[in-house]
């Protein structure tokens, strides 16, 4: 028996010692084998970098010569950057409506899908087949149909009797245009997920609701809506986190334009960094992001964890 | 039809959801339906105003164009090369390694697995500055290499395997164990023949990631004859922004490996994704 690998809680084994330890030992050199190559890429291109980007955030480096130390300086130019701050406001701005609006949106289709209906299939291909394009390609396709000129959105609106629109190309428009891009690609995923769990909730529960004269709408509240409640939270929490790391499709959209109107946190950190060669103060705005979500995650964490219990009282 | 029937909303012949549902996945299938279309039309028929909504026929100009003279040809075979060592170096460490966590003990295995977990939670923009400095130390900025050694593996799939490992019945490889089989045997010959559904998901993720890829090659890559599609499609966009047609036969070579893979393997595009969230 001494040759498999047990369980911690396993009274010690019954041959003699020796020979077991020295086959424990090979056993540990095969293991460490076989997480060497992972634990080296893993480990090495992101707890160094996380070190080394602190570090480099409390110095002033431009990716050439040899980097100086600063102290905090960058962290307190930051405060003072009124880039930075339009950055912090437009990332907000988009994470505030793409994030509720995508989850809302997917609950709701979610839910119409969830009734049996007929095509929901193909409904669900089509809402989901975006989330796969990437976020280039996405860019390029609707920089084309939103060109003010040429684009197929204005030819349309012309054809309505409506004003063309600058929609990328007006600071006023260019933020909203952004987050319905991103609904585009972004809802389909919600509906899947939301599809997935909504195939969980235990199909007993909500029919002895109705049995029990409960409405539609009752039941939805009272049974559904609280089965999923955990997939809501990993939704939240992941599009959130998404959100506030938006940059590949104001790269190509944008870049940030017009007039800043759509410079978000991660573009502005890139941009210092590689555009600027100001590569400590990219760092040190990076690490306010960096925090900034470490916050959001730990107070879901503690929002969740009261959920639960409040459900386990409930249950008890 | 306003049936004046007593209680119930007036019958239509089908679902009143489809009065939703239709329009908004009409909604969600024009944008991607209008780059085919963009794709085969002449720039004199994109470029009136206004644009014309339907092509007069199939002009492959713009796909002669990006075929012939541009670097298509060379940004995907690079994106496919990036794609496809990091799916099948995905799928190899991914699975030595979640099977060490699974099944193996030795010391430090699980400092190392939350170690290893609590990366996944690492935002991108606080290790790219530093990574772009590790790569040019090791003398692969502006070379495929520089792509390649990032995706090797990720967090991900190490755990993702390793969860799906954990829940194989443990019989099977004590039998093949008595039997004398070494480790590697018992792994390739048992339980990778087991782990499809968990080896597809890995693949699956791997290949849309690292095909779909744009911000690191922006910051690793310099030359546009080592760019990636991505790269290289953004790119193409800012220098022939007059050339529609070609634009947009471009994005449909960008985007068409990976829409066709969905549409081929749907269930498990889907399924793949979900399991990212229901663990959550």
């Amino acid at each position: 028996m001494s040759r498999l690998p047990t369980p911690i809680t396993r009274p010690a084994p019954r041959t003699p010692a020796r020979p077991a330890r020295r086959r424990g030992r090979r056993e540990a050199a095969t293991a460490w084998a076989f997480v060497l190559p992972s634990v080296l890429v893993i480990l090495g291109l992101s707890v160094v970098p996380v070190l080394w980007s602190l570090l480099l955030s409390f110095q002033y480096s431009d990716l050439l010569t040899p980097s100086v130390w600063v102290g905090w300086d960058n962290y307190r130019q930051l405060a003072d950057d009124p880039q930075f701050a339009q950055a912090v406001r437009n990332t907000l701005e988009y994470t505030a409506l793409y994030v509720p609006l995508s989850i809302g949106l997917g609950l709701v289709l979610a839910l119409v899908l969830n009734r049996r209906i007929r095509f929901a299939g193909l409904y669900r291909t089509l809402l989901f087949v975006p989330f796969v394009v990437s976020a280039a390609a996405q860019g390029v396709l609707f920089s084309f149909i939103l060109d003010p000129e040429f684009g197929a959105a204005n030819s349309l609106l012309h054809h309505l009797g409506v004003s063309p629109q600058g929609f990328l190309s007006d600071p006023g428009q260019a933020l909203l245009v952004l987050v319905g891009i991103s609904l585009w690609s972004g809802t389909g995923f919600c509906v899947v997920i939301y599809l997935a769990a909504l195939q969980d909730v235990p199909r007993e529960l909500t029919e002895a609701a109705t049995l029990d004269g409960a409405e539609r709408r009752h039941v939805l509240r009272h049974v559904t809506l609280p089965t999923i409640a955990p997939v809501s939270v990993f939704l939240l929490l992941w599009q959130t986190i998404s959100a506030l790391q938006v940059f590949d499709l104001v790269y190509v959209t944008t870049k940030g334009g017009p007039l800043g109107s759509t410079t978000v946190i991660v573009y502005f950190v890139w941009e210092q960094a590689f555009r600027n060669f100001t590569a400590g103060y990219g760092a040190a705005a990076a690490y306010v992001l960096g925090v900034a979500l470490l916050v959001a995650a730990a107070a879901l964490r503690l929002v969740r964890r009261r959920g639960d219990r409040r459900i386990e009282g409930a249950t008890s | 039809m306003t049936d004046p029937s007593p209680r119930r909303r007036p019958r239509l012949p089908f679902s009143p959801w489809h009065l939703l549902l239709a329009p908004l996945a009409l909604l969600f299938a024009v944008p991607l339906i209008w780059l085919g279309l963009s794709s085969v039309m002449s720039d004199a028929e994109i470029n009136r105003f206004p644009p014309a909504l339907w092509p007069s026929g199939i002009h492959l100009g713009g796909y002669r164009f990006v075929l012939g003279n541009a670097m298509f040809p060379r940004w995907f075979a690079n994106s496919l090369i990036v794609s496809a060592v990091a799916v099948v170096s995905n799928l190899l460490l991914g699975t030595l390694g979640g099977y060490a966590f699974a099944r193996m003990r030795f010391g430090g295995s699980r400092v190392l697995l939350v170690l290893m977990l609590a990366t996944m939670a690492i935002p991108f923009q606080l290790t790219m500055i530093p990574t772009f400095l590790v790569m040019r130390k090791l003398g692969l900025v502006d070379t495929l290499g520089a792509l390649i050694v990032p995706s090797l593996v990720t967090p991900f799939a190490v755990f993702l395997l390793r969860q799906f490992f954990l829940s194989l019945p443990r019989e099977l490889e004590e039998a093949a164990w008595i039997d004398g089989c070494s480790r590697l045997r018992v792994l390739f010959q048992i339980v990778v023949p087991l782990s499809r559904p968990a080896l597809s998901t890995v693949a699956v993720l791997t290949f849309l990631t690292t095909w779909n890829d744009l911000s690191w090659p922006l910051i690793a890559l310099n030359h546009d004859a080592n760019y990636t599609l991505q790269l290289g499609l953004t790119t193409f966009r800012g220098q022939h922004h007059t050339q529609w047609s070609a634009v947009m036969a471009g994005n449909v070579i960008t985007v068409l490996p990976v829409l066709l893979a969905f549409l081929a393997a749907q269930k498990t595009f889907v399924r793949s994704i979900t399991s990212t969230g229901l663990k959550g």
